[in-house]
């Protein structure tokens, strides 16, 4: 299962894992850019499923609908960018509602009902902002490091029933989150030098790291982080 | 909406600027202190003071803080 399949990371996520022969569950709102990830995808026996992250009901019928599961890939996530002096109670509510309580109620919900296989991997998608601080994201920086904390506390309880959990910190990667990031040409531009790589990243880079956490070439992995950012931590 | 209004909260988010530089003709782009973190202050300030969200480009395109009363104007 692929959360925020319908769009950037999300959508590489799932037509990468297909490749390497999953059955993918693809769930986000939009149903169709969903459709377009589902069209893309190679093999059969994929599927989509609406439902929003911010909802209790919608992901208690995605847990519902959905069959026992060999991975899980927390990606859906939103951000809101201001100054901490302008944040207001439903900027707060906005961004953790998907990013941190819809991460912790979808895995409460699988946990719950079973549907969680034995020896399965759960990742987490957080950020490098959660590291390398950048002046007006206070809100989606601390979003992101509550789900490395949840995510290390979640490993440690499920260690014993074979599930794993592992984080990616992404650098910057190019999606249509990071279009509304900038409000001047000269703030891409001297952020983008800060990548010794001397680019940001592309949703791929992302996603075979997330297919080796998913996978059993890490199976004696659980409760880390892999950072992927182009060497922006080295700065 | 009032244009004077508009540039003493725009000003308001400047810590060395003088006021007096402020006027609906200044280029705010050439500004010393004109930084990414002050246009992500001017977006929220005009979220707050007018309802009104501001994109990226909508900061960008425009020339002086009067070109981006009118963008405001336009959007309430
Ligand atoms: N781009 C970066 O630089 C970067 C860096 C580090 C981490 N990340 C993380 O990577 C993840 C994917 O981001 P992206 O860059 O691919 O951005 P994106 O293109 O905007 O995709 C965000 C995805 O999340 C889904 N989503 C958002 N809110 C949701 C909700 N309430 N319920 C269900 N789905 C929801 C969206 O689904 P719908 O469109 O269907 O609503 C969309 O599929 C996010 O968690 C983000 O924080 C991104």
């Amino acid at each position: 299962m692929v959360t925020g399949a319908s769009s950037g990371i999300g959508q590489v996520i799932a037509i990468e894992c297909a490749k390497m022969g999953a059955n993918i569950i693809a769930t986000g709102r939009n149903e169709e850019r969903l459709n377009e990830t589902l069209n893309q995808l190679e093999g059969s026996g994929h599927q989509m499923i609406i439902a929003d992250m911010s909802v209790q009901e919608d992901i208690n019928a995605l847990v519902e609908q959905c069959p026992v599961l060999d991975g899980l890939v927390h990606n859906a996530g939103t951000a809101v960018g201001k100054p901490a002096s302008y944040v207001k109670l439903e900027d707060l509510q906005y961004v953790y509602q998907t990013n941190v309580y819809g991460v912790a109620l979808l895995t409460k919900g699988l946990l719950r009902k079973k549907k969680m296989a034995k020896g399965s991997s759960i990742v987490f998608n957080s950020s490098i902002s959660t590291y390398i601080s950048a002046a007006g994201w206070s809100v989606y920086a601390s979003s992101k490091a509550a789900i490395n904390a949840y995510m290390r506390t979640c490993a440690l309880e499920l260690g014993t029933k074979g599930i794993r959990c592992n984080s990616v910190v992404p650098g910057m990667v190019e999606t249509d989150i990071i279009n509304s990031l900038f409000f001047t040409d000269e703030g891409n531009q001297s952020s983008m030098d800060q990548y010794p790589l001397g680019r940001y990243g592309k949703p791929a880079d992302i996603a075979y790291g997330i297919i080796y956490l998913l996978s059993d070439a890490s199976t004696w992995v659980t409760g880390t982080e892999l950072v992927i950012d182009g060497g922006r931590m080295l700065k | 909406m009032e244009l004077t209004k508009f540039i003493e909260n725009f000003a308001g988010e400047f810590d060395h600027t003088d006021a007096s530089v402020f006027t609906a003709d200044t280029v705010y782009h050439n500004l010393d202190e004109w930084s990414s973190l002050i246009a992500m202050c001017i977006a929220s300030m005009v979220e707050d003071e007018y309802d009104v969200v501001l994109k990226g480009d909508d900061i960008r395109n425009a020339r002086t803080i009067g070109d981006l009363f009118n963008t405001v104007k336009a959007k309430m």
